[in-house]
């Protein structure tokens, strides 16, 4: 891959860079520094200050339009994680995240190798597929919320219309059933919630894969175009098949995309809200619900400034185990080079 | 192994079976956009729930009409606040993003990566302070308020685009100028920005687009139907005319309409942004 040519040249570039910083005239000094500082305040305050404020808010006791920053340690948290809508929220955005990301990779994956294959009108396919990417989640959710107006067994609607015409089984309370699957789920005794997938949840899964299953194929399409042809050829001149061609050279050959996508397709469903906003409110009683939607609602809807900043910082914890470490993984891989 | 090899049928039936997968998929993306141009296509009256399969019995524009006259504000809204803050946000890149690239110093690495930290969280981890400093700063509630939150959020990822970009750039052109006497500005203007077309169309496009397509910020900080943007105002006519399915897809579409545009009409850019924004490399 060009990305590798690139890395073994760049020990020299580093040197020829730093010889170019030393005959910097002093000006050089501290005009770069000058030119991004207004970058850097403003990340400094909008995301790290204000996450700072956030957090200390979500420690006060500030409920209603007055602002009250009295201490009251971890009672907000305490409060959200009793409440059923927040562990019915937790259970959501894991079920929502790991089915969004096995459907999403395993289409682009598919997606991808096909079109590999030399294939007539790729580009028309590769235009389709990917499209939705351009389409905001909000125009997504109303779209997909007319597709999954579910009907009566005896009159069908949407897409349950279209697979009676087709002759194929209907599935009619996908959108306003509460149920969770497997029968009512696993109560576990000290929760609320019953764990277990809710059913309500699949059509809103479908239509975020729809969306978003595209990238993952331009990102799977751009990285099997970065292996060397010969690989996999003499592979096959070894008397490979083309499953193992594709198990044992391809196949790990797609890890570190694989690993980009799950960063970019994690965070998105951790945080995930318009979609589900548009598609299903959060509805029916909390099975479509997310941390998100809670959020605004409890802060923006019912004022109570304290609990959804608390919110508010359990979904950064969240979306930071998922990026932290990969953003220090970067950052390391960088200065090692 | 050994046996008489028949390929002809079997490389055929995988053949037929391929396309049969990539056309089942392409049916599959495409259905909602049929769905939303019949629907949007048809009167009220003739928005019948058992044939919404059905093509609509003529061309008839009244529903996007309808939509066109609710969503216009909104969609000037949406303009007056796309452009200038894609253009600042990918000014604010650039010069970030040479800096990034061809002056490091120490710690710039670390910087970088704390700079695009800010591209990860979720927003409402900082969304009451926003409300409660745009108040105070007197934008809350205006389009400029918005400007300033788009060109804030977006430098993250400005800035990571055009510094991949900038480092493909050799280093030995700005050596040359050095040697010349050409100082920060200098190579900036005379070297960098002569070099940056892709990298600002591939830029503009991507924050063009997610701008465009936002809409926690929109529904929080504007709190009057004459300032929000169209994803906020397509929201509100699904949620007040829960009925009027014609006139919510025909919205939907002109919503989609600019980015899907830009989409046809620059792909490559967009896929390329889209590459870059995934953070490879």
């Amino acid at each position: 891959m060009a990305e590798k040519a690139a890395g073994a040249v760049r020990p020299a570039m580093a040197r020829r860079e730093a010889v170019l910083e030393s005959r910097l005239p002093r000006v050089g000094q501290w005009l770069p520094l000058l030119v991004i500082a207004p970058s850097v305040v403003a990340i400094l305050v909008f995301v790290y200050g204000f996450i700072l404020w956030t957090t200390l808010v979500s420690v006060s006791r500030w409920q209603g339009i007055v602002p009250d920053f009295t201490f009251v340690g971890f009672r907000n948290y305490a409060t959200i994680f009793l409440s059923y809508r927040f562990q019915s929220d937790l259970r959501n955005t894991i079920v929502f995240t790991v089915f969004f990301l096995l459907g999403s990779l395993a289409i682009g994956l598919l997606l991808a190798v096909l079109l590999d294959s030399k294939v007539r009108g790729e580009s028309f396919f590769r235009t389709v597929y990917l499209f939705p990417m351009a389409i905001s989640f909000v125009v997504t959710g109303t779209a997909w919320q007319w597709l999954f107006v579910p009907g009566t067994p005896q009159e069908p609607t949407g897409l349950n219309l279209l697979f009676r015409k087709l002759g194929l089984p209907i599935f009619i309370d996908w959108s306003t059933t509460s149920d969770v699957w497997p029968n009512g789920g696993l109560q576990v005794e000290w929760l609320r919630v019953p764990l277990g997938i809710p059913l309500a949840m699949l059509p809103v899964i479908i239509a975020a894969i729809w969306q978003m299953s595209g990238f993952t194929m331009a990102m799977y399409l751009a990285a099997l175009r970065g292996i060397p042809d010969e690989l996999r050829e003499a592979a096959r001149v070894d008397g490979a098949s083309e499953w193992q061609v594709f198990r044992y050279i391809t196949f790990p050959l797609l890890q570190p995309i694989t690993l980009s996508a799950v960063i970019v397709l994690g965070h998105i469903s951790l945080k995930i809200f318009d979609l589900i906003m548009t598609q299903t409110g959060g509805g029916p009683g909390f099975a479509t619900d997310v941390p998100g939607i809670f959020m605004y609602e409890t802060t923006f809807k019912s004022n109570k400034y304290a609990e959804g900043a608390s919110i508010a910082i359990v979904m950064l914890v969240m979306v930071s185990i998922l990026i932290v470490p990969y953003l220090i993984w970067r950052l390391r891989s960088e200065t090692e080079r | 192994m050994s046996a008489p090899r028949i390929p002809a049928p079997t490389i055929r039936l995988s053949q037929l079976a391929k396309y049969a997968i990539l056309l089942a998929f392409a049916v599959f993306y495409l259905l909602p956009v049929y769905l939303m141009f019949i629907t949007g296509m048809k009167s009220f009256a003739e928005v019948n729930i058992n044939r919404m399969w059905d093509l609509p019995s003529g061309l008839r524009f009244d529903s996007f009409q309808a939509a066109w006259n609710t969503l216009r504000l909104s969609f000037l809204n949406s303009l007056q606040m796309v452009i200038p803050a894609t253009v600042i946000s990918s000014l604010l890149g650039s010069l970030n993003g040479y800096v990034l690239a061809k002056w490091r110093f120490r710690g710039s690495d670390v910087l970088f990566t704390a700079i695009l930290f800010g591209m990860f969280i979720p927003y409402q981890s900082i969304l009451i302070p926003l409300v409660l400093t745009l108040q105070r700063l007197g934008l809350y509630g205006s389009i400029s308020g918005l400007i300033l939150t788009h060109v804030v959020y977006g430098i993250p990822i400005t800035t990571l685009i055009f510094r991949n970009y900038y480092a493909s750039i050799p280093t030995e052109l700005l050596e040359a100028a050095k040697v010349d006497g050409a100082g920060f500005f200098n190579i900036y203007w005379r070297i960098i920005l002569p070099l940056s077309a892709t990298g600002f169309v591939v830029v503009a496009i991507w924050q063009f687009t997610s701008i465009w397509n936002e809409f926690l910020f929109g529904l929080v900080i504007t709190n009057s139907p004459e300032q929000r943007p169209v994803t906020v105002a397509l929201q509100n006519i699904a949620g007040s005319q829960y009925t009027m399915w014609n006139v919510q897809m025909a919205g939907a579409l002109l919503v989609a309409l600019p980015t899907l545009l830009v989409y046809i009409l620059l792909g490559r850019y967009f896929l390329r942004g889209l590459l870059a924004g995934s953070l490879k490399g």
